[in-house]
């Protein structure tokens, strides 16, 4: 068998194929960042309200990227909602970690924001996050809002 | 009591369906037959090769040139739509997902399909007509194993390569036009790119897709020529129907697969 030109221009084809497929894997998707490849480990928050959160949804820091959710799922003895995270290992936080539901801009998509407490001890695989604040949801504020104002046009009448 | 051209027309509808699932059937044992015997082309992989030649390499310049035009009106349409809404920064975003979930491996399978596909029909097609595979049967070398396999797998490895080159190059078009032309911000460009495109939901299955799509024309494509009428006007015939086929064929999937992949999102 004989090497030949064809065997030469194949091989740059399938070369340049796998070229493609890698550009895309690093420099256009997050096969370099947070939650592929590097090592995690899962905590999980109940909320009241989860808004518009989704899987997959940032898990932020100081507005610095740690982690993703994995999974939303109901508590059937809470009656609320449960979410799963997943953080990186070299991100670590203290017991008394505080998550919120966050949005980015105005229209933007919702992500959880993690403050850290003062605990010493730090957060292990598969504990409860016991302080959380839920999403705002629009229609409740705006009713709060109505509420408030009828409230306060009663009492300029009397 | 009944017309005798209606009871004509119903004798017709009803041959033709008759006929259209007998054909399905031949396909489909054509298909289990190529699969059977896709062993030799393994073990004697020049054959594969040199029909990676044909239908890869030289697709390249079409795949290559469409992707990066299909980039750059994607960039130059996109954004002007965003501008609408101040949120140019998105423009990577739109860019990179439109090309590697959709566009990429869609586009890159029509064109794959009236550039390789038809001259794989075309060139069994003929071969038929020549007696080329009854020459072949002859000397007892099975056409299947010898012409129809190769073609089969140089096909199915090629079309996700080629998608993925359309998809980089589409989005090159679409910096081209968006950072270098327009003047939209590199950093967010890439950076809010990055963030919106997983590896596993996106790309992996976009690639997923063009294998399916490769696997559909290919197939579609070696038995329309093998079941070719062995005439001029046959293999005409043929190389049209493949087309029209596997383009019907690669839409129709692309939204079945739309719908398994993408619904939990």
């Amino acid at each position: 068998m004989e090497r030949s030109k064809l065997d030469l221009w194949v091989g740059l084809f399938v070369c340049a194929g796998i070229g493609a497929l890698l550009i895309l894997a690093m420099k256009v998707g997050n096969m370099s960042s947070v939650g592929i490849g590097s090592e995690g480990y899962t905590i999980f928050a109940n909320f009241d309200n989860i808004g518009g959160l989704k899987p997959r949804a940032p898990v932020k820091s100081a507005g610095v990227v740690v982690g993703r959710v994995t999974s939303i799922g109901f508590d059937n003895n809470r009656f609320n909602a449960r979410v799963e995270l997943s953080l990186d290992k070299q991100f670590q936080f203290p017991k008394d970690t505080t998550a919120s539901i966050l949005t980015s801009g105005l229209l933007g998509e919702q992500y959880i924001g993690l403050e850290a407490g003062g605990d010493s001890a730090n957060l292990a695989s598969g504990e409860t996050l016991k302080l959380t604040q839920s999403a705002v949801v629009l229609e409740k504020l705006i009713s709060q809002f109505l509420y408030s104002k009828a409230a306060e046009g009663d009492t300029a009448k009397k | 009591m009944f017309n005798r051209s209606a009871l004509l027309n119903i004798r017709g509808i009803g041959h033709h369906t008759v006929d259209i699932v007998w054909r399905l059937g031949y396909a489909s044992r054509f298909f289990a037959l190529t699969l059977a015997s896709s062993g030799t082309s393994f073990r004697r992989f020049r054959l594969i090769v040199r029909e990676l030649y044909f239908t890869g390499v030289l697709s390249l310049i079409i795949i290559i040139v469409s992707g990066l035009f299909v980039g750059m009106v994607l960039g130059l349409q996109g954004y002007h739509t965003l501008q609408t809404y101040g949120s140019e920064s998105a423009l990577g975003v739109l860019v990179a997902l439109s090309l590697v979930r959709e566009l990429g491996p869609v586009v890159a399978a029509l064109l794959f399909a009236s550039r390789a596909g038809s001259a794989m029909t075309a060139e069994i097609g003929l071969m038929k007509a020549t007696e080329q595979l009854a020459a072949m049967e002859m000397m007892a070398v099975d056409p299947i194993e010898r012409v129809v396999a190769p073609r089969f797998w140089a096909g199915v490895i090629s079309m996700p390569l080629l998608a993925a080159m359309f998809s980089a190059m589409g989005i090159f078009g679409g910096y081209l036009v968006g950072v270098v032309l327009i003047g939209v911000d590199e950093g967010s460009f890439w950076s809010q790119m990055q963030s919106a495109v997983d590896f596993k939901e996106d790309i992996l299955n976009g690639v997923v897709k063009s294998l399916v799509f490769g696997l559909a024309i290919t197939w579609i494509a070696l038995f329309e020529g093998y079941d070719a009428p062995p005439t001029a006007e046959g293999v005409s015939g043929a190389t049209t129907r493949t087309v029209v086929t596997s383009s019907l064929a690669v839409l129709g999937l692309d939204f079945l697969l739309t719908s398994f992949m993408f619904s939990g999102l």
